[in-house]
Protein backbone atom coordinates (compact mmCIF):
# COMPACT_ATOMS: atom_id res chain seq x y z
CA UNK A 1 0.00 0.00 0.00
CA UNK A 2 2.94 1.98 -0.49
CA UNK A 3 3.91 4.75 -3.07
CA UNK A 4 4.98 2.11 -5.70
CA UNK A 5 6.56 3.28 -9.33
CA UNK A 6 8.71 0.52 -11.19
CA UNK A 7 12.06 0.56 -10.88
CA UNK A 8 12.54 2.35 -7.46
CA UNK A 9 15.04 2.77 -5.30
CA UNK A 10 13.82 0.77 -1.85
CA UNK A 11 15.15 2.58 1.56
CA UNK A 12 14.11 0.69 4.56
CA UNK A 13 13.83 2.80 7.98
CA UNK A 14 14.27 1.47 11.34
CA UNK A 15 10.51 1.60 12.57
CA UNK A 16 9.98 2.36 16.16
CA UNK A 17 9.52 -1.27 17.75
CA UNK A 18 6.09 -0.69 19.06
CA UNK A 19 4.29 0.95 15.98
CA UNK A 20 2.94 -1.10 13.78
CA UNK A 21 4.38 0.52 10.46
CA UNK A 22 4.96 -0.30 7.27
CA UNK A 23 8.84 0.45 7.20
CA UNK A 24 9.53 0.79 2.97
CA UNK A 25 9.69 4.28 1.92
CA UNK A 26 10.84 4.91 -1.77
CA UNK A 27 12.93 7.17 -3.03
CA UNK A 28 13.47 7.75 -7.04
CA UNK A 29 17.00 8.95 -7.68
CA UNK A 30 17.01 12.26 -9.59
CA UNK A 31 17.95 11.46 -13.73
CA UNK A 32 20.29 14.16 -13.40
CA UNK A 33 22.17 13.25 -9.86
CA UNK A 34 24.38 10.58 -9.37
CA UNK A 35 22.71 8.12 -6.63
CA UNK A 36 24.77 8.47 -3.62
CA UNK A 37 24.23 6.00 -0.08
CA UNK A 38 21.95 7.34 2.27
CA UNK A 39 17.88 8.08 2.24
CA UNK A 40 16.83 11.68 2.51
CA UNK A 41 18.96 13.57 1.45
CA UNK A 42 18.64 16.92 -1.34
CA UNK A 43 20.59 14.81 -3.98
CA UNK A 44 17.30 12.94 -4.62
CA UNK A 45 14.09 13.31 -5.80
CA UNK A 46 11.29 12.51 -3.39
CA UNK A 47 7.55 11.29 -3.42
CA UNK A 48 5.40 14.55 -2.94
CA UNK A 49 3.36 12.74 -0.18
CA UNK A 50 5.30 10.63 2.18
CA UNK A 51 4.85 8.94 5.96
CA UNK A 52 8.75 8.50 7.32
CA UNK A 53 10.43 8.23 10.47
CA UNK A 54 13.72 10.39 8.86
CA UNK A 55 14.13 14.23 9.32
CA UNK A 56 12.04 16.54 6.60
CA UNK A 57 14.11 17.78 4.06
CA UNK A 58 12.19 20.96 3.24
CA UNK A 59 14.97 22.13 0.07
CA UNK A 60 14.48 18.46 -1.41
CA UNK A 61 10.29 18.76 -1.27
CA UNK A 62 10.87 22.38 -2.87
CA UNK A 63 12.87 21.31 -5.30
CA UNK A 64 10.16 18.39 -6.49
CA UNK A 65 7.42 20.36 -6.79
CA UNK A 66 9.81 23.12 -8.81
CA UNK A 67 11.10 20.04 -10.58
CA UNK A 68 10.21 20.19 -14.86
CA UNK A 69 8.27 23.55 -15.11
CA UNK A 70 11.35 26.21 -15.11
CA UNK A 71 9.84 29.83 -15.03
CA UNK A 72 6.24 28.38 -15.39
CA UNK A 73 6.09 28.87 -11.08
CA UNK A 74 6.18 32.63 -10.05
CA UNK A 75 5.67 31.98 -6.37
CA UNK A 76 6.48 28.25 -3.89
CA UNK A 77 4.48 28.86 -0.28
CA UNK A 78 6.27 26.35 2.10
CA UNK A 79 5.15 25.51 5.54
CA UNK A 80 7.05 23.57 8.54
CA UNK A 81 5.45 22.71 12.01
CA UNK A 82 8.14 22.33 14.29
CA UNK A 83 7.46 20.58 18.01
CA UNK A 84 6.93 23.62 20.40
CA UNK A 85 8.53 23.88 24.14
CA UNK A 86 5.12 24.50 25.54
CA UNK A 87 1.69 23.22 24.97
CA UNK A 88 -1.65 24.37 27.03
CA UNK A 89 0.72 25.36 30.21
CA UNK A 90 2.43 22.15 29.57
CA UNK A 91 6.32 21.85 29.64
CA UNK A 92 6.88 19.52 26.82
CA UNK A 93 9.97 17.27 26.52
CA UNK A 94 9.33 15.67 23.42
CA UNK A 95 6.62 14.41 20.68
CA UNK A 96 6.16 10.80 19.53
CA UNK A 97 3.58 10.41 16.33
CA UNK A 98 2.24 7.53 15.11
CA UNK A 99 -0.12 7.33 11.76
CA UNK A 100 -2.11 4.43 10.49
CA UNK A 101 0.43 4.66 7.21
CA UNK A 102 -1.42 3.24 4.10
CA UNK A 103 -4.46 5.38 4.85
CA UNK A 104 -2.30 8.27 5.83
CA UNK A 105 -0.65 8.35 2.62
CA UNK A 106 -3.80 8.00 0.85
CA UNK A 107 -5.37 10.91 2.84
CA UNK A 108 -2.65 13.23 2.25
CA UNK A 109 -2.94 12.25 -1.90
CA UNK A 110 -6.55 12.69 -1.61
CA UNK A 111 -5.61 16.07 -0.14
CA UNK A 112 -3.22 17.20 -2.69
CA UNK A 113 -5.83 16.14 -5.09
CA UNK A 114 -8.48 18.39 -3.80
CA UNK A 115 -6.05 21.35 -3.50
CA UNK A 116 -5.15 20.71 -7.52
CA UNK A 117 -9.00 20.98 -7.85
CA UNK A 118 -9.14 24.06 -6.12
CA UNK A 119 -5.78 25.75 -7.42
CA UNK A 120 -5.49 23.94 -11.10
CA UNK A 121 -2.07 25.47 -11.34
CA UNK A 122 -0.65 24.65 -7.78
CA UNK A 123 1.81 21.62 -7.72
CA UNK A 124 2.14 20.64 -4.01
CA UNK A 125 4.56 18.23 -1.71
CA UNK A 126 3.76 17.14 1.45
CA UNK A 127 5.89 14.99 4.13
CA UNK A 128 5.15 14.29 7.58
CA UNK A 129 7.35 12.84 9.97
CA UNK A 130 6.33 10.09 12.51
CA UNK A 131 8.23 8.09 15.54
CA UNK A 132 10.14 10.24 18.27
CA UNK A 133 10.53 13.92 17.73
CA UNK A 134 12.49 16.35 20.14
CA UNK A 135 12.03 19.96 20.46
CA UNK A 136 12.26 22.28 17.42
CA UNK A 137 12.10 19.36 14.81
CA UNK A 138 9.94 19.06 12.07
CA UNK A 139 7.12 17.42 12.01
CA UNK A 140 5.62 18.38 8.81
CA UNK A 141 6.50 20.26 5.82
CA UNK A 142 4.70 21.40 2.56
CA UNK A 143 5.67 23.03 -0.57
CA UNK A 144 3.07 24.69 -2.59
CA UNK A 145 4.37 25.97 -6.04
CA UNK A 146 2.04 28.12 -7.81
CA UNK A 147 1.87 30.53 -11.17
CA UNK A 148 1.02 33.10 -8.61
CA UNK A 149 1.65 33.81 -4.52
CA UNK A 150 -1.81 34.49 -4.00
CA UNK A 151 -2.23 30.32 -4.68
CA UNK A 152 0.92 29.11 -3.75
CA UNK A 153 0.14 30.77 -0.62
CA UNK A 154 -3.23 29.41 -0.15
CA UNK A 155 -2.96 26.31 -1.66
CA UNK A 156 -0.28 25.71 1.34
CA UNK A 157 -2.27 26.63 3.99
CA UNK A 158 -5.38 24.78 2.91
CA UNK A 159 -3.09 21.64 2.88
CA UNK A 160 -2.30 22.04 6.48
CA UNK A 161 -5.78 22.62 7.93
CA UNK A 162 -6.66 19.65 5.94
CA UNK A 163 -3.96 17.45 7.67
CA UNK A 164 -5.34 18.41 10.68
CA UNK A 165 -8.68 17.32 9.78
CA UNK A 166 -8.55 14.20 7.97
CA UNK A 167 -5.22 12.18 8.33
CA UNK A 168 -5.07 9.61 10.35
CA UNK A 169 -1.68 10.27 12.36
CA UNK A 170 -1.63 10.99 16.27
CA UNK A 171 0.64 12.44 18.44
CA UNK A 172 1.30 11.92 22.36
CA UNK A 173 2.78 14.87 23.95
CA UNK A 174 5.80 13.56 26.90
CA UNK A 175 5.73 16.40 29.15
CA UNK A 176 7.33 17.37 32.86
CA UNK A 177 4.28 14.86 34.90
CA UNK A 178 3.05 12.67 32.31
CA UNK A 179 1.90 11.77 28.87
CA UNK A 180 -1.01 12.70 27.33
CA UNK A 181 -2.43 11.62 23.51
CA UNK A 182 -3.57 14.65 21.67
CA UNK A 183 -6.60 13.91 19.92
CA UNK A 184 -8.52 17.01 17.53
CA UNK A 185 -10.53 16.37 14.73
CA UNK A 186 -13.01 13.05 13.77
CA UNK A 187 -11.25 12.60 11.06
CA UNK A 188 -14.38 12.18 8.06
CA UNK A 189 -13.11 12.72 4.18
CA UNK A 190 -16.66 13.36 3.01
CA UNK A 191 -17.35 16.17 5.77
CA UNK A 192 -18.11 19.39 3.26
CA UNK A 193 -18.26 21.92 5.98
CA UNK A 194 -14.73 20.96 7.06
CA UNK A 195 -13.84 21.05 3.45
CA UNK A 196 -14.98 24.55 2.99
CA UNK A 197 -14.01 25.69 6.37
CA UNK A 198 -10.01 24.46 5.28
CA UNK A 199 -10.70 26.15 2.29
CA UNK A 200 -11.90 29.66 4.34
CA UNK A 201 -9.28 29.77 5.99
CA UNK A 202 -6.85 29.15 3.72
CA UNK A 203 -8.26 32.13 1.34
CA UNK A 204 -8.78 34.47 4.52
CA UNK B 1 -14.84 -16.00 9.40
CA UNK B 2 -11.54 -13.71 10.43
CA UNK B 3 -10.45 -10.00 10.55
CA UNK B 4 -7.85 -8.58 11.62
CA UNK B 5 -8.36 -5.25 13.73
CA UNK B 6 -6.23 -2.20 13.89
CA UNK B 7 -6.29 -0.05 16.65
CA UNK B 8 -4.37 3.60 17.28
CA UNK B 9 -3.16 6.04 19.69
CA UNK B 10 -5.16 6.08 22.98
CA UNK B 11 -7.75 3.07 21.19
CA UNK B 12 -4.44 0.69 21.18
CA UNK B 13 -3.31 1.81 25.10
CA UNK B 14 -6.80 0.87 26.17
CA UNK B 15 -7.11 -1.78 24.57
CA UNK B 16 -3.73 -2.69 25.63
CA UNK B 17 -2.88 -3.99 22.12
CA UNK B 18 -2.51 -2.50 17.83
CA UNK B 19 -3.64 -5.56 16.32
CA UNK B 20 -5.67 -8.33 17.01
CA UNK B 21 -7.53 -11.18 15.29
CA UNK B 22 -11.59 -11.62 16.16
CA UNK B 23 -13.87 -14.64 14.62
CA UNK B 24 -17.06 -13.19 13.60
CA UNK B 25 -20.02 -15.10 11.83
CA UNK B 26 -21.34 -13.86 8.74
CA UNK B 27 -22.25 -11.52 7.53
CA UNK B 28 -21.16 -9.16 9.58
CA UNK B 29 -20.50 -5.07 9.64
CA UNK B 30 -17.98 -2.73 11.24
CA UNK B 31 -20.19 -2.08 13.72
CA UNK B 32 -20.74 -6.05 14.76
CA UNK B 33 -16.38 -5.62 14.98
CA UNK B 34 -16.46 -2.61 17.36
CA UNK B 35 -19.55 -4.19 19.48
CA UNK B 36 -17.01 -7.36 19.69
CA UNK B 37 -14.35 -5.45 20.83
CA UNK B 38 -16.07 -3.50 23.50
CA UNK B 39 -17.77 -6.54 24.97
CA UNK B 40 -13.87 -7.30 25.80
CA UNK B 41 -12.40 -3.79 26.59
CA UNK B 42 -15.29 -1.76 27.94
CA UNK B 43 -13.37 1.52 28.32
CA UNK B 44 -13.45 1.80 24.62
CA UNK B 45 -17.32 2.31 24.44
CA UNK B 46 -15.84 6.45 25.04
CA UNK B 47 -14.38 6.42 21.27
CA UNK B 48 -18.12 5.54 19.66
CA UNK B 49 -19.19 9.26 18.97
CA UNK B 50 -15.70 10.42 17.95
CA UNK B 51 -13.59 7.76 16.33
CA UNK B 52 -12.98 7.11 12.60
CA UNK B 53 -13.49 3.47 10.71
CA UNK B 54 -11.45 2.15 8.14
CA UNK B 55 -11.71 -0.98 6.32
CA UNK B 56 -8.60 -2.18 4.23
CA UNK B 57 -6.93 1.33 5.03
CA UNK B 58 -10.02 3.00 3.12
CA UNK B 59 -12.34 5.20 5.83
CA UNK B 60 -15.46 3.86 5.76
CA UNK B 61 -18.60 3.85 7.59
CA UNK B 62 -19.95 2.09 10.88
CA UNK B 63 -22.91 0.23 8.38
CA UNK B 64 -20.31 -1.01 6.43
CA UNK B 65 -20.10 -5.00 5.70
CA UNK B 66 -16.71 -6.76 5.88
CA UNK B 67 -15.80 -9.91 4.72
CA UNK B 68 -13.29 -12.87 5.54
CA UNK B 69 -9.76 -11.28 6.16
CA UNK B 70 -10.57 -7.61 5.82
CA UNK B 71 -8.48 -5.64 8.11
CA UNK B 72 -10.43 -2.74 10.31
CA UNK B 73 -9.62 -0.42 11.45
CA UNK B 74 -10.33 1.66 14.63
CA UNK B 75 -9.28 5.26 14.75
CA UNK B 76 -9.36 8.33 17.17
CA UNK B 77 -9.40 11.96 16.94
CA UNK B 78 -7.07 12.71 14.48
CA UNK B 79 -3.81 14.50 15.66
CA UNK B 80 -1.14 15.40 13.08
CA UNK B 81 0.48 18.56 11.98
Amino acid sequence: MNIRRPGLQTWRHEPEPHLKMRPTYKVRPHPTMRHTSGGYTGLMSVPLVAITTAALDLAALVAEVSSGDAGGHGAIATFTGLVRHHNLGRTVLFLEYEAYEPLAVRALERIVAEARDTWPGARLAVHHRIGRLELGEASIIIAAASPHRDDAFAACRYTIERVKQIVPIWKREHFEGGQVWLEGATADPDDNDARQTAYRIACA
Amino acid sequence: MRVTVRLFARLRDLAGAGELVRDLSTPATVQTVWRSLVADFPPLAEYERTMSVAVNAEYARMNAEVTDGDEIAFLPPVSGG
